[in-house]
């Protein structure tokens, strides 16, 4: 582990707050994604859907 | 008089690859290659910041490292806006259906970027200003950009009529847009704690080669997530509204 120096804490607290953040960031978007999907597949599931995606099965 | 039997003008390459169904097809395999750019620009640029570059300099001090993620985020907080102000323009001038998919979708992640460049900015000020926070022209117009982007989001929110949500913003973005070069100015029209530019400068970078490397490697790595989740986040935007006109349309034949 390289020394920090006397500000250590604050460079630590950066690097933590930004790497959370953006995991958090990436978790939401891929969240969001993956019910969208779960909805059309319930809707999918139900035989409606989009004219151009052919009839129901 | 004119002629029916004339063929209809073939559509050009742009509105080909931006046509919402065209767009999930075409997005869709490069999510993936982005992720693993970005992923290798940040193992390469952490590494080289914490194990190759000086940890401290002259000017900055020993809170140098704070540098590779203050500024992809201060860049991004920005650049993210100009992304929203012509996918705006896209909006109101051509009235393109992913324009606004495109202004929607980045607003949260434009949102999180400048919250990202305050965090670290304010934790970079306390040892090198001795404040967390100052009233200076960077740091409140980068204050009023975030709370720009939370507005637009609010508004977005705020309609079911998303056609109308989506010229509404966009009038709201670029007029929210003048603020983008009061930022990039500031620096030189105020004299501010935050110091004046030392990339994008005539005669250039004012800085050495050993901290430019991993800086601009980190640069790339936050500005392909930003791809990422933008082409993510857009795919879903679709998506949702494909969803929701299905739900209404089997609510009504449900009647």
């Amino acid at each position: 582990m390289p020394d920090l120096g006397p500000h250590a804490a604050f460079i630590v607290w950066a690097y933590v707050g930004v790497a959370l953040a953006t995991v958090a960031l990436i978790a939401w978007v891929a969240l969001n994604a993956r019910n969208v999907r779960r909805r059309l597949a319930a809707l999918d599931a139900q035989g409606i859907r989009r004219r151009s995606d052919g009839p129901a099965a | 008089m004119t002629d029916a039997t004339a063929p209809t003008p073939r559509p050009n390459w742009f509105s080909r690859l931006a046509h919402p169904g065209a767009f999930l097809n075409w997005s869709r395999p490069a999510i993936l290659p982005l992720a693993v750019l970005s992923a290798l620009c940040f193992a390469a640029g952490l590494w080289l910041a914490f194990f190759s570059a000086p940890l401290e300099t002259e000017n900055v001090g020993t809170t140098l490292p704070i540098l590779y993620i203050h500024v992809p985020n201060a860049w991004l907080s920005q650049f993210v806006y100009a992304v929203m102000a012509i996918a705006s323009l896209g909006t109101l001038v051509w009235r393109h259906p992913l324009a606004d998919v495109a202004a929607k979708s980045a607003a949260p992640l434009g949102a999180a970027f400048t919250a990202l460049a305050l965090y670290t900015g304010s934790l970079w000020g306390r040892p090198t200003w001795g404040t967390f926070w100052e009233w200076d022209g960077r740091m409140t117009s980068t204050l009023i950009l975030f709370l720009i982007y939370c507005g637009i989001i609010a508004l977005w929110r705020a309609f079911d009529d998303q056609g109308r949500a989506a010229r509404i913003a966009a009038v709201v973005t670029l007029v929210g847009a003048l603020n983008i070069p009061v930022i990039k100015f500031s620096v030189d029209w105020w004299h501010t704690l935050h110091q004046s530019s030392t990339i994008l400068v005539p005669g250039g970078p004012r800085m050495a080669t050993s901290i430019l490397v991993p800086l601009f490697l980190m640069v790339i790595a936050f500005t392909l997530l930003f791809l990422a989740l933008h082409i993510v986040s857009m795919r879903t935007e679709i998506l949702r509204r494909r969803a929701t006109n299905l739900e209404r349309q089997a609510a009504m034949g449900a009647r």
